[in-house]
């Protein structure tokens, strides 16, 4: 019975919270905000508790007409993930926009936007409701990335808009020939209904394109380093950890429920084999980038690139399946909480040093130990040392990727952690050098430090949860496809 | 099953670790305090733990971790045997290392990282299966590259690239060589015989592969040719960090490692079918003589003393590679013999560095007149060097000898015997100035004047001194039960009983 006003309630508070923060004063803003956050907090506590899988259709109308709303396991370990990841930036944000009160003004309602655009698509079953989420989220990240008003911001901004209209345009295609020819939109239906055969596989192919396109795939990449580098440091965090997710969750589901009746052995392999290409070329360039803010989001593309590699493995009926799913929701995990806290930490380091070049870093080891450690923490992640969430998502992606029998990616990926050792510890190495001068230093809140730090251990220590995790996401993909998740 | 004392002793380092990063650079007793009373609390920890073996106890501690591979820690006779060592020599080094940065900046990250370096060495005796193992390696790894490159100059940052990038790439190996392990026979937990499904797991050459994969991954922190160039380079940092890499923390790792893989993943017996043995053997002689070799060309007295570790950790690698409880013995009491001989000539570079600024074998004619006690202590960890009786390194020779010739390897014991010659030859010269050459002119205590005494500081000596006994005494005391021949030959005699 909680499940009727539980779920609604985890798009629709936030939604409220957006509107609440926008039109009140600044000095209630931000109690409001932690009301809100604790709300939230309460809200998906109780979600996580209730054991069973839940659902819900709004309004009593019932698929297909209706919308409905489902949380599964994997949805309550996102909503679980966005909470943690909002808490941190919420708390950032504070000290970030403490000189810059209009930035503040613009970039609360648009977060908690984001919130309920994120929650949405994690729970929502049906293909058009993920479409508006999906709309949603990127619109209201491009407004964030535009949000301090550059030029070279604005200019990011739109050209992501472009990229997220076309991407839109696509799924909508998708979604069109799929219903065209089914006349449901519920994902369970879908994949019922759905005919095997050329013009099923063109319509899902649309639908990955658009998909691939917003999670910044290799080669349709571009627009991302220059949105997420030149965002405001808060918003580079969370269009980093959360809004290229949203797209990959969505794109996930749509693979566990269309494998079973389409035939998806060679697009599997093909987004599998972009990754690989993502996580070298992307690991490459974010060597040769001289600012901070832009190495960390080259390095995003490279991480994407680990993200499209389980869909090699991710065939119904095959012993591999089960641990390239969890390899996929810890590479979600690993990446969102340490790239968040990676741009976090960077904004720390580049407010102190005033500018964004790497040289900025020098002797920050001794002037922001913190922020220093926080990065390199979230470094270890993205490389993939033990006891990171970043390893256990390789760790599964090697046995993965032997259980299949198809060892060369052995050899990608262990490149790909060696690429991405060598560029984190490229900017480390900086902050080892003596500072050249101490009176440049500017103050930074210490809050801001400690929020990067916060997210930067659930990457680094989370690894040791992989177990739990695993057993807890069991059942979501035991006896995938006979049991549809 | 006692897990708390496990816990202990992992712990003791940790959270001394992160809360000296917390302390702010000026409390200096506080950071004192902690460092110690965590050095004593872990030795009271690992005594407790070799106690209670003796009385028969087991200790185990299993969190989960990864699917189908817990958290896994064990007190093992092996593990007990490194974790020990780790533990009086992690006290040693604490004594030294806070008189030899007296006054230095960043202190509390150098503690912090140190404590964290030593929470790996002992996770990695402890580890009972390989992704145990792993994490701990590799948090070693990342725990060390901070004390390498603490002093910030460019030399220190190159010397820290270097290091990173040859353990990391050996880390990579490793990875690779467990996950293909594991997908052919299962979680590995360390067990003496090693896994048994491993015996019928198919191709003998796709075995002989993974242990080669798993070797290199070791081998690279072990520093076995060709994977030992970053060692030289690592000199760059503060002699108690040379000091403790080299004689327990990331060399030892590498061949403790090896004893692991050999010992209780493939087994002695399977490793021995499988006929990885005798090339590992004579990759480890070879890099006895190279670096014995490359030893001898050095001039900086730190640099001679890298790559006659080099040396002298091969012979641990050597010891594991002769199938004989012989030769398994002379390896074993090597890991200890030569961390003890190792951690004082470090100790007396470092006292010779700190108190004259000497840093070139050159510079060293007549400094035993300036620092009698330092001298002795270098005299006798350099003589069980090269293997004279009554000191320690000549029981490790002794058995490995016997080992040799009971695995039927007689060119091992002409490898040896070159080995002593060589490090006779670079370690007999250094004495010989020390001792008997005139002090170069200019310096008070020439030949015309009475010496001058110039002794390094209490906190200096008092380690190096303490090291040094401990050579002789395990060279003398060999013989009883609680020497560490005492405790290997009892490892060796379950990992030949069935």
């Amino acid at each position: 019975m909680t499940e009727v006003f539980l779920l609604p309630l985890a798009v629709l508070l936030p939604l409220l919270m957006a509107c609440c923060v926008h039109v009140s004063a600044d000095r209630f803003a931000r109690p409001l905000q932690w009301v809100g956050a604790l709300g939230m907090a309460t809200l998906v506590l109780a979600l996580v508790a209730h054991d069973a899988p839940m659902r819900t259709v709004l309004g009593g109308w019932e698929a297909p007409l209706g919308i409905e709303l489902v949380a599964d396991r994997l949805a309550k370990t996102l909503l679980v993930f966005t909470l943690l990841v909002y808490a941190a930036v919420l708390l950032y944000a504070e000290g970030y926009f403490a000189q810059s009160p209009i930035e503040a003004r613009r970039f609360r309602p648009l977060a908690w936007l984001l919130w309920a655009a994120c929650n949405a698509a994690f729970l929502s079953d049906d293909l058009f409701n993920l479409y508006v989420t999906l709309e949603l989220a990127g619109l209201t990240a491009v407004g964030l990335a535009a949000l301090s008003g550059h030029p070279k911001a604005l200019a990011a901004a739109l050209r992501y808009l472009l990229a997220a209209l076309l991407a839109a345009n696509l799924f909508l295609l998708g979604l069109a020939l799929l219903y065209g020819s089914t006349g449901v939109l519920s994902l369970r239906m879908l994949a019922a209904a759905v005919e095997p055969g050329t013009a099923s596989l063109l319509a899902f192919v649309l639908l990955v394109t658009a998909l691939a396109l917003k999670t910044a795939l290799l080669p349709l990449h571009t627009w991302l380093p220059p949105a997420h580098g030149g965002a405001v440091t808060p918003v580079s965090a969370l269009l980093s950890a959360l809004v290229i997710k949203v797209s990959f969750v969505i794109l996930l589901k749509l693979w566990l429920h269309f494998a079973p009746v389409l035939d998806l052995v060679v697009l599997g392999q093909g987004l599998a084999v972009m990754g690989a290409l993502a996580v070298v070329w992307g690991s490459l360039l974010a060597l040769r980038q001289q600012r901070l803010k832009m190495l960390v989001a080259y390095s995003t593309v490279a991480q994407v690139g680990y993200l499209f590699l389980p869909f090699a493995w991710l065939r119904p009926g095959t012993p591999a399946a089960a641990v390239a799913f969890d390899a996929s929701v810890l590479q979600i995990l690993g990446h969102g909480f340490a790239k968040a806290a990676m741009f976090l930490a960077a904004g720390v380091l580049l407010r102190a040093a005033g500018r964004d070049g790497l040289e900025g870093l020098q002797g920050a080891a001794s002037r922001q130990p913190l922020a220093v450690f926080a990065l390199a923490l979230a470094g270890i992640s993205l490389i993939g040392l033990p006891p990171s969430l970043g390893f256990s998502a390789k760790w599964s992606m090697l046995q993965a990727a032997l259980l299949a029998g198809q060892w060369p990616w052995v050899l990608l990926l262990l490149t790909g952690s060696l690429l991405t050792a060598a560029y984190v510890f490229r900017a480390i190495r900086y902050a080892f050098l003596p500072a050249p001068d101490v009176s440049e230093l500017r103050p930074v809140p210490a809050l801001m430090s400690y929020s990067a730090l916060l997210l930067a251990v659930l990457a680094a220590f989370g690894g040791l949860g992989t177990a739990t995790l695993a057993a807890w996401l069991e059942i979501e993909i035991a006896g995938w496809p006979e049991a549809l998740p | 099953m006692n897990t708390w004392l496990l816990a202990a002793t992992l712990a003791s380092s940790l959270f001394a670790g992160l809360l000296i990063f917390c302390l702010p650079e000026r409390s200096v007793r506080l950071r004192t305090t902690i460092n110690l009373a965590a050095a004593l609390l872990k030795l009271a920890c690992v005594a407790g733990m070799l106690w209670g073996t003796e009385q028969g106890q087991q200790y185990e501690l299993r969190l989960p971790f990864l699917p189908g591979n817990d958290f896994l820690l064990r007190a093992d006779t092996l593990g007990l045997l490194f974790m020990t060592l780790s533990a009086v020599l992690w006290l040693f080094t604490t004594i030294y290392a806070i008189g030899y940065l007296e006054g230095s900046p960043h202190r509390s990250r150098f503690f912090g990282f140190f404590s964290l370096c030593v929470t790996a060495t002992v996770g990695i005796a402890m580890a009972g299966n390989l992704a145990t193992f792993f994490l701990f390696y590799e948090l070693l790894t990342l725990a060390t590259y901070p004390l390498v490159v603490h002093r910030g100059t460019p030399k220190a940052l190159a010397g820290g690239a270097r290091y990173l990038a040859y353990t990391l790439g050996g880390g990579a190996l490793l990875l690779a060589g467990i996950v293909g392990l594991q997908s052919l026979v299962g979680t590995v937990e360390f067990r003496f015989g090693g896994v048994a499904a491993l015996r019928d797991a198919g191709d003998p050459i796709v075995l002989a592969a993974l242990f080669a994969l798993l070797v290199a991954g070791m081998g690279v922190k072990a520093a076995l040719f060709p994977l030992h160039g970053w060692l030289p380079h690592a000199m760059v940092a503060p002699a108690p960090v040379s000091a403790l890499l080299h004689a327990v923390a990331v060399v030892k790792a590498g061949a403790f490692g090896i004893v692991r893989l050999v010992y209780e993943v493939f087994g002695i017996e399977t490793a021995q079918s499988l006929g990885v043995l005798t090339p590992l053997a004579v990759l480890a002689a070879f890099t006895i003589l190279l670096g014995s070799f490359r030893a001898l060309a050095q001039d900086d007295l730190k640099r001679r003393l890298a790559y006659s570790t080099v040396s002298q950790v091969s012979y641990i690698v050597l010891g594991v590679a002769l199938f004989g409880p012989m030769g398994t013995i002379g390896g074993l009491v090597h890991l200890v013999h030569q961390g003890i001989m190792k951690i004082t000539l470090f100790f007396c570079a470092g006292n010779y560095a700190e108190t004259l600024g000497i840093h070139r074998v050159s510079e060293l004619a007549g400094v035993g007149r300036r620092m009698p006690w330092t001298t002795a202590a270098f005299t006798v960890a350099a003589l069980g060097m090269i293997g004279l009786p009554p000191m320690a390194g000549f029981v490790s020779k002794w058995y490995l000898g016997l080992g040799a010739l009971e695995a039927d390897m007689g060119w091992v014991l002409a490898v040896l015997l070159l080995s002593s010659l060589l490090n006779a030859a670079y370690f007999l010269p250094i004495l010989h100035s020390a001792w008997f050459d005139p002090l170069p002119d200019g310096q008070p205590g020439t030949t015309t004047t009475a010496p001058v005494r110039n002794e390094a500081s209490p906190a200096l000596l008092g380690p190096t001194l303490a090291a040094a006994t401990l050579v002789l005494a395990f060279g003398l005391l060999a013989g009883t039960a609680w020497s560490p021949l005492g405790w290997v030959e009892r490892i060796a005699s379950e990992a030949y009983s069935p």
